[in-house]
């Protein structure tokens, strides 16, 4: 080996510079044409919701900007459909709001709340409260979806918002992050604190939650995206057209595209920009926090 | 639990009440639930429930549909995990070679991840859309008539490359950081070993990524079985008639809209044991990994 490349280094050094080259465009291509099986779909759904419906069902997707963005827009915002009327856009828009923002924050306080009592205190029963909080990471709420949406037939939380959201923090995901969190800081923070005369509470007000912030706010996008994006579950628990999300409309958008005479396909496709823009654009500002939570969490 | 912990006896069980609440109420008992209607026959018209032990699982076994519907999910997963991960892995080393606009194309193939299956399905539906999808009309070209609902293995493969799409972005993401990850000097003397590019990824890239890799195979295994029935919901457009789908969907066909809800349970079952033995499959390689690292 040694001797391979010290008698090939001289005949090699000449035709370097040129591989090099090479090299460096191919990885450029790949990337391209990578990026572009990415975004071209995306693209694609965004000039087209500029176009006239007459037009969409003609000749489908396009990558040209016609002039009815606005009036597509309002339509999308405003208009309303199905049975009831109680689903326009910004209704919908609302709906996955609280949805996203009320589960990230449901899941982060219990979570830090819980993972907090784990780390910091001596508790009896501490080996069990584990075991019971960490099974729940095996299992995840698509198999056990019937017997859930009966529990909450039984409680009488169909189409309310803690119907939506509760049964969707029963999992220990966020939990498990903090504990991982709250055991690498230093130990003698703790102390510091308690000779200081600071009690339990004050020392996770004022000291551990400042400490934690760039992972809150790592948690938060993360959970943000995950809640605003769920499906199955708002679809078993809204019945009542007022309380679809975005996502959960989706279904419905596409159903209005059969049978109808001038299929409303404008419509459509901004419906799906608004349902994707605000997870996307949280993704793409925040990226440094989102790669750190999300990588993070694996380890 | 800290060295220097507090000795507060009621605040950490006030701490730990809301979330042991939650999952007693809406994970233990549902499961639990789930477990015992599996043995139970449920009267269709709602009288009541009769013992029938393992019955149901025996009639799922022997069910040819159910057991097509398995093999389909067993080729979805296995397409769907290995053609997402190869092509992350490819994007994420090339992307780690470049210098100029590594951080435009970071962001560029990043951002789908944020896109939510159904509404990759709604895209995908207007992609392979039979008259009017641009894909369709490439696919035609090249002497394929493809037709979207209705021949079996052509909406299968919507189906996958749709999933793959929206899951490349999460890969590219864990490969890209385990990349970065890799020292410098590790890098540095492998340049000097090996002077062919493909022989030090082999060699010393690929190995040094395989704890990645391991963690996202579970990852996109759990993401192909569970996290993709908006896909397929949406490109059956909620019909699902001749079309191919997984066992997820199938619980979900079967219980909600077929109402036979112990032969669902005892599916539900199904999936859990399946779910339990990767997780502990995955928590072993988690140990293991901890060794080497």
């Amino acid at each position: 080996m040694m001797t391979d490349t010290l008698t090939e280094t001289p005949t090699l050094v000449q035709p370097k510079a040129p591989l090099l080259r090479w090299r460096v465009i191919t990885d450029h291509a790949v990337l391209i044409v990578g990026a572009l099986f990415m975004l071209m779909p995306l693209v694609l759904v965004f000039t087209t919701a500029s176009l006239p419906d007459a037009e969409i069902v003609k000749h489908g997707l396009q990558l040209r900007i016609g002039d009815q963005l606005d009036d597509n827009f309002t339509k999308a915002m405003f208009e309303t459909s199905g049975f009831t009327d109680a689903n326009s856009g910004l209704v919908m828009l609302k709906n996955s709001m609280i949805l996203g923002v009320g589960f990230a924050v449901g899941k982060i306080v219990l979570g830090m709340m819980a993972a907090y009592a784990l780390v910091y205190f001596r508790l009896r029963f501490a080996l069990f409260a584990f075991w019971v909080i960490f099974t729940t990471l095996l299992l995840p709420l698509e198999v056990r979806i019937l017997p859930s949406y009966e529990v909450i037939q039984g409680l009488g939380l169909m189409n309310t918002y803690t119907g939506l959201i509760v049964p969707l923090i029963a999992s220990a995901t966020a939990t498990f992050f903090f504990r991982q969190f709250f055991r690498s800081v230093p130990e003698e923070l703790v102390e510091a604190a308690r000779i200081d005369g600071a009690g339990p509470l004050k020392f996770f007000i004022d000291i551990l939650v400042p400490l934690s912030r760039t992972m809150i706010a790592a948690m938060f996008i993360i959970m943000f995206v995950y809640g605003w994006n769920q499906y199955l579950w708002p679809t078993m628990i809204t019945t009542d057209e007022g309380m679809f999300t975005l996502v959960r409309g989706i279904k419905q958008i596409t159903q209005v595209l059969e049978g109808t005479n001038l299929p409303e396909y404008g419509r459509a496709n901004l419906l799906a920009i608004i349902a994707v823009l605000p997870p996307v654009a949280i993704v793409v500002f925040f990226q440094s926090w989102f790669v750190k939570g999300l990588t993070d969490s694996d380890k | 639990m800290k060295r220097a912990g507090f000795a507060n006896p009621w605040l950490p069980i006030l701490l730990l009440v809301p979330q042991l609440t939650i999952i007693a109420v809406f994970f233990y008992w549902p499961a639990a639930h789930a477990i015992q209607s599996s043995f139970f026959l449920q009267d269709p018209f709602g009288f009541g429930s009769t013992f029938v032990g393992l019955e149901n699982y025996a009639d799922l076994l022997g069910n040819k549909e159910y057991l097509k519907v398995a093999g389909f999910t067993v080729v979805f997963t296995l397409l769907v995990t290995f053609l997402s991960l190869g092509l992350a892995l490819l994007l994420a080393v090339k992307a780690d070679n470049v210098i100029r606009g590594a951080k435009t194309y970071r962001t560029l193939l990043m951002w789908v991840y944020a896109v939510a299956p159904p509404v990759a399905g709604f895209i995908g539906i207007l992609m392979f859309d039979q008259s009017t999808g641009p894909l369709t009309a490439f696919f035609q070209s090249l002497g394929w008539d493809f037709k979207l609902g209705v021949v079996y293995s052509d909406t299968a493969f919507a189906m996958v490359t749709v999933s793959v799409w929206k899951q490349v972005p999460v890969n590219f993401i864990f490969f890209l950081s385990g990349l970065h990850s890799i020292p410098v000097a590790v890098r540095e003397a492998a340049l000097i070993d090996n002077r062919s590019a493909s022989g030090r990824f082999w060699d010393v890239t690929f190995p040094l990524l395989a704890p990645t890799g391991f963690f996202l195979l579970i990852t996109n295994i759990t993401y192909a079985l569970f996290d993709t029935f908006g896909v397929i919901d949406t490109l059956v457009k909620g019909e699902p008639g001749n079309n191919p789908m997984n066992l997820v969907y199938k619980v979900y066909v079967d219980g909600f809209r077929g109402n036979d809800l112990g032969g669902s349970s005892a599916q539900s079952v199904i999936l859990m044991v399946l779910v339990l033995a990767l997780t502990v499959f995955q928590f072993r390689l988690v140990e293991r990994r901890i060794h080497y690292t």
